[in-house]
């Protein structure tokens, strides 16, 4: 064997370690969190909210955070989506390859990589000035911050494949811009904004360190937009951290229900849009 | 690259002879949209404004470099010093570099130049569902799995063996340590750096892979001396925006790191880096004169390295990656 074929050989080994490597440490974080969480989980823990001495192992479970994580994903999902269509749609069909749309662009990309926790401090910052206290609502807008850059950037990349054929075609019935994006755009890329949707719903869930700052923690059932709320990825970090084996355990059982969570939203969306995909003009 | 034919930019179609309501709309609508574009701007400056304003009196008392440089954090006396802070997010993100780059470089590769289509539509959705996992549960898994492990086996090895080295001296008995928190924030930004670097090396064209195996080139002769030269500043880029974000990365690290305020000589130390210090101490940094301002500058710190990072990389990354690209 020449050399050259040794080495081929060498680096295609080193390839196939790699690979496993990646994927065995990832593939053993999903079974640690089933295998610590699932004896943890019970019908209490995610039907009950703490009772009292609920941290120094008695009964109750994390309802309270799992109804406040869902709350919040929510609005803010919904909260983000309203500011990040129009971006989405302006970049397209507004200022289509102009430098405006790049520099939007580029301002979106930096604000995707500003870490969490600058926003939870940023979103602090705003609460101290207006005097508001941390509350859902807090919640709800810093997490929607987070998600604007990441949900309108995967709305843009999809919009971008949208074949100008289609616009044009609109424009030449007489429809203005307004109702060409609206009407024919949206539609076109309906798959696409559901992707986005799913992405980011998937990636407030999963965030804690902004919420730290804003949305406070609460045993109590979110009632109030003004009222602090729980939430999941702060249930765990809170659970983890009192030295009651017991307690513990239900922080691998939430981490459990984080992470199922999760993974529902990230295949649903896959689920989803390929079934809306078939109404797509290609 | 395939050529695209020309595109016009998209004309505003004449209104005027339009019925007023829908003039109007359109009117309407195209300032609506046109203002929802500045807002990206908006927040990016109104959160450097707000923290600037915020860390302002520290800032105004103290000489930046001082605060930089001091090593002494002591909040009740009034002595704020960053280094260890700096130090601590620097080594952790090093090192987690250090353990990531190769193995998912590795992986990209052949990803994207080995794998048929039937393993890459299997891995493209694995890489995107392992992304989304939420950094508390890496965080949960780093304390169960990882943290033991450097403990019981990876510390008393590596110091055994390497312990003449600074590097590896052992100091520290538990297994809460920069080490811990590197190896899972490698494990963290790995789907990310696999996914951009795949996206990268599909940018080469098939043309230049052909022309090297038609010299007689192996696959990898070929992929090194054709496929990766050109894309070099292309990986890089996405490199440092994947170090960009193992930077921000806050309750994994924060939760197998260990948390003290010194500046780091060995991977075995316990390290603090800038996202812990402001999570775990936001709650009293209002009772203590200049703590809040103090912790508003190592937001800003953060925030200023990270976007230093982000800007260069993104702008370089748009010549190679489609979704960077205009």
């Amino acid at each position: 064997m020449k050399r050259r074929h040794v080495e081929e050989l060498f680096i295609k080994i080193l390839m196939f370690f790699s690979f496993m490597f990646v994927a065995g440490s990832l593939g053993a974080i999903l079974i640690t969190v089933v295998v610590k969480g699932l004896p943890a989980l019970s019908w209490q823990m995610i039907s009950q909210v703490p009772k009292g001495g609920y941290y120094l192992g008695k009964e109750g479970g994390i309802l309270n955070a799992i109804v406040g994580s869902l709350y919040l994903a929510t609005g803010a999902t919904i909260l983000s989506f309203i500011f990040g269509l129009p971006i989405a749609l302006y970049m397209e069909t507004y200022a289509r390859k102009s430098t405006r749309a790049n520099l939007v662009r580029l301002a979106l990309d930096v604000l995707w990589g500003i870490p969490s926790i600058v926003y939870g401090a940023f979103g602090f910052i705003i609460m101290l000035a207006l005097g508001i206290k941390a509350s859902l609502l807090g919640g709800i807008i810093v997490l929607a911050l987070l998600e604007l850059p990441i949900m309108t950037r995967a709305m843009d990349e999809v919009i971008r494949l949208t074949p100008f054929e289609i616009e044009a075609a609109s424009y030449a019935l007489g429809a203005t811009r307004f109702e060409t994006a609206v009407k024919v755009v949206v539609r076109q890329m309906l798959p696409g904004i559901i992707t986005a949707i799913m992405l980011a719903f998937g990636r407030a869930i999963g965030d804690a360190a902004s919420v730290l700052f804003v949305a406070g923690y609460t045993d109590r059932m979110p009632t109030s937009l003004f009222r602090p709320v729980a939430s999941l990825p702060l249930a765990v970090f809170f659970q983890l951290g009192t030295p009651y084996p017991e307690v513990q355990q239900r922080a691998y059982a939430s981490a459990l229900i984080l992470t199922v969570i999760v993974l529902i939203i990230s295949l649903g969306s896959r689920w989803l849009s390929s079934r809306i995909n078939r109404y797509v003009v290609k | 690259m395939q050529t695209e034919l020309p595109v016009p930019i998209s004309p505003a179609p004449s209104t005027r002879s339009l019925r007023p309501g829908r003039r109007i709309i359109d009117r309407i609508a195209n300032n609506a949209f046109g203002l929802s574009a500045a807002l990206p701007f908006l927040i990016a400056v109104a959160i450097l404004v707000a923290l600037g304003i915020r860390s302002w009196p520290i800032l105004a008392d103290n000489s930046i470099l001082s605060l930089l440089t001091g090593e002494v954090w002591k909040p009740l006396k009034g002595q704020f010093g960053f280094l260890p802070f700096i130090a601590g997010t620097i080594w952790v993100t090093i090192v987690a570099m250090f353990l990531a780059v190769p193995p998912c470089l590795l992986c990209a590769i052949y990803l994207a130049e080995y794998a048929g289509s039937n393993m890459r539509a299997v891995i493209k959705p694995l890489l995107d569902l392992l992304a989304a996992i939420p950094s508390v549960v890496y965080g949960v898994w780093g304390m169960l799995v990882i943290v033991p492990l450097v403990q019981k086996y990876i510390a008393p090895f590596l110091s055994n063996s390497l312990g003449f080295l600074p590097l590896f001296t052992k100091t520290n008995p538990t297994g809460f340590s920069i080490l811990a928190g590197s190896i899972v924030l490698a494990v963290m930004i790995a789907p990310f750096i696999i996914a951009i670097t795949y996206e990268v090396l599909g940018t080469v064209p098939n043309g230049q892979r052909e022309a090297a195996l038609a010299l007689g080139a192996t696959r990898w002769q070929a992929i090194r001396s054709a496929v990766i030269p050109p894309t070099i500043p292309g990986i890089s880029a996405g490199i440092v925006l994947g170090a960009s974000r193992a930077l921000g990365e806050t309750m994994a690290v924060l939760m197998v790191v260990g948390n003290v305020p010194q500046v780091p000589k060995s991977i075995f130390d316990a390290a603090y880096p800038l996202p812990a210090l402001l999570a775990n101490n936001y709650g009293e940094m209002m009772s203590i004169p200049l703590y809040d301002a103090a912790l508003m500058a190592s937001a800003l710190v953060l925030v200023l390295i990270v976007l230093f990072f982000n800007i260069i990389s993104t702008v370089v990354l748009r010549r190679y990656v489609r979704r960077y690209r205009e």
